[in-house]
């Protein structure tokens, strides 16, 4: 039987969200052509988190290791070019994630699979697949097809699929052997580092006043952190101003920063990246000031200003200080 | 340390009003203004710091046409020794995959101890080039890279995950590395040094060069194809606020008291 293989991503003991967006998508296409869905679970001390898989696959290929108990892309290349020479699935999904990124091309490369990476949407005709992908920061998408036959590969953009609720499959566990050795790895493992905890926790402010690289220089931090601070809230920014070191990282909403939920979100010069949306998108009300109509931001905002934000906070900082003064 | 640097010349979209060509598979480029990928250009100011530090030569790669020679300049100013560029009508329309198999040949012929690239490009995104690179080359490799320290014969990296979590490895050299905005501040450079650099060669190599045949390069060399592009589908969209700054303040001051935003 035809097969789709999800590569299961997990972290520190637990599952992560893509898994699942990309188990739900990966069984309606398999369902599509009456396929089998099928899960790859690679770790150390994992039982529980295949036990967890069973209602979302048919077959979980658990392989335990204890090379495997940090992510490792040299590891994870070996173990998945032996299950996917075996198991000739016609898909892999991996997720467009630190993980996938980090060794997708790679393996697709190795196995030479045609890939295609941060696909958002993905349909299947007959044996056809139909991939949309962002191109310019998000500012277009595009329609892409494999050219070669199967197999093919695909890397899932987190949060771009939906989560259904399906009847449970009892999917069964296969222990699939480890092709690891002791042999040297080029690459080790050495550690994970967290966070630096800053002064301030973002995730906790009811408010805030979020900037983006359209404030243009960090001698304008002065005058969003007033409006800010005349508000009652905090202020947050996208990535780009921590690239450019003009706010520290424990400031940054989006992926590789902080989610945040405020109840107001307040995004001034930010364009809207999907790392930046989605780190915010579960905030009560957004709005936005950004010049560009076409901005991303405006299509998850309640209210949208299409301006020059240097002539807009001025006004609305000194109108909330005279409210204050009353 | 022999470093090279693979790098793309792009448009700058984000704060352009993007529009669909003719063609339908491309967005209009005319009025657009090009630039050095940002990815890549702390790709090449981590390269040019290590050369600082550590001795050796940085050279710089990139695939396209003459106008390419923009960035490799732009390269050369910053500090980087040669460039290269990888040129020949086969090469349209190569994806991912079959750019990294152009750059691999290039690079073969170069002795080197370090590779670095951007993450990804900010045109197609395609975050594939330089791990499949690596893959090619049979070195090993890490994505995502916002710290890094050379030791002798290893390369000790951080790497990027999500919700500011890093994971650290380290990796024996020669090596390939994808690097993460952030990582650096590229340096300026001036209009006087990149006429320092005018007169300087860059070499240029074609489909012959590198013993590609055309069928192996290109779209019949390549994965995948893109069919057409369209623009996204705006969800429910924003309430727009007009008027004057002042009323459009008023407008907000409004909402924010409404929704609890002013406490």
């Amino acid at each position: 039987m035809k097969e789709i293989i999800v590569l299961a991503e997990h972290r520190r003991g637990e599952l992560r969200d893509v898994t699942w967006e990309m188990l739900s998508k990966g069984r309606q296409l398999a369902e599509s052509v009456g396929a089998n869905i099928g899960v790859a679970l690679l770790g150390k001390g994992v039982n529980h988190l295949a036990e967890a898989l069973t209602p979302k696959a048919n077959k979980i290929y658990l392989i335990e290791d204890e090379h495997l108990e940090f992510y490792n892309s040299e590891t994870y290349e070996k173990v998945l070019v032996q299950l996917i020479t075996e198991r000739k699935p016609f898909l892999t999904m991996i997720g467009h994630t630190a993980t996938g990124m980090d060794f997708a091309p790679s393996l697709a490369a190795h196995l030479k699979m045609p890939l295609a990476t941060d696909c958002i949407g993905i349909d299947l005709q007959g044996e056809t697949f139909s991939l949309t992908r962002q191109l310019y920061g998000g500012k277009v998408n595009a329609l892409v097809s494999f050219i070669k036959k199967e197999p093919y590969m695909v890397t899932v953009r987190s949060g771009a699929f939906p989560v259904f609720e399906k009847d449970p499959l009892d999917g069964e566990i296969v222990l699939f052997p480890s092709p690891l050795t002791n042999e040297g790895l080029a690459r080790r493992f050495l550690q994970y580092m967290e966070a630096a905890v800053g002064e301030v926790d973002i995730t906790q402010a009811d408010i805030l006043v979020s900037v983006g690289r359209g404030i243009k220089d960090p001698e304008n931090i002065p005058m969003m952190k007033e409006l800010a601070d005349a508000i009652g809230g905090t202020l947050s920014c996208s990535r780009p101003v921590v690239d450019k070191k003009w706010l520290p990282k424990d400031r940054q909403v989006g992926t590789s920063g902080k989610t945040v939920k405020p109840k107001v979100y307040i995004a001034i010069g930010i364009s809207g990246a999907f790392q930046h949306i989605a780190g915010m998108k579960g905030a009560g009300t957004v709005i936005a000031i950004n010049k560009d109509p076409k901005a991303p931001i405006f299509s998850v905002a309640q209210y949208g200003i299409v301006a020059d934000l240097f002539k807009i906070v001025p006004v609305l900082k000194n109108k909330v200080k005279e409210f204050r003064k009353r | 340390m022999n470093i090279i640097v693979c790098i793309k010349r792009v448009p700058e979209t984000t704060d352009a009003d993007v529009f669909i060509d003719k063609s339908g598979k491309d967005i209009d480029k005319s009025g657009l203004v090009f630039d050095l990928n940002e990815w890549d250009s702390y790709a090449i100011e981590e390269a040019i710091q290590l050369k600082e530090k550590l001795g050796g030569t940085v050279t710089v790669i990139s695939m396209g046409g003459e106008e390419s020679n923009e960035s490799l300049r732009k390269c050369l100013a910053m500090g980087a020794d040669d460039a290269i560029r990888l040129t020949d009508p086969t090469f349209n329309g190569s994806d991912g995959f079959t750019t990294a198999k152009i750059l691999g040949e290039a690079i073969r012929k170069i002795p080197y101890d370090l590779i670095l690239t951007g993450t990804q490009a900010e045109d197609d995104g395609y975050g594939q080039v330089g791990i499949a690179l690596a893959e090619l080359l049979r070195i090993p490799h890490a994505a995502l890279i916002n710290r890094l320290e050379v030791q002798d014969k290893k390369v000790k990296v951080h790497r990027e995950l999500e919700g500011g979590l890093e994971e650290l490895f380290e990796i024996d050299l020669p090596a390939l590395l994808t690097i993460q905005t952030g990582i650096n501040e590229p340096r300026y450079v001036s209009i006087m040094g990149i006429r320092k650099v005018a007169k300087k060669e860059i070499k240029t190599l074609g489909a012959s060069d590198l013993n590609l045949k055309a069928e192996a390069v290109g779209l019949s060399g390549s994965d995948i194809q893109l069919e057409k592009i369209f623009l996204p589908p705006v969800g429910e969209g924003a309430e727009m606020l007009e008027g004057k700054p002042e009323e459009i303040a008023s407008k907000v001051f409004d909402i924010l008291k409404d929704k609890g935003g002013i406490a």
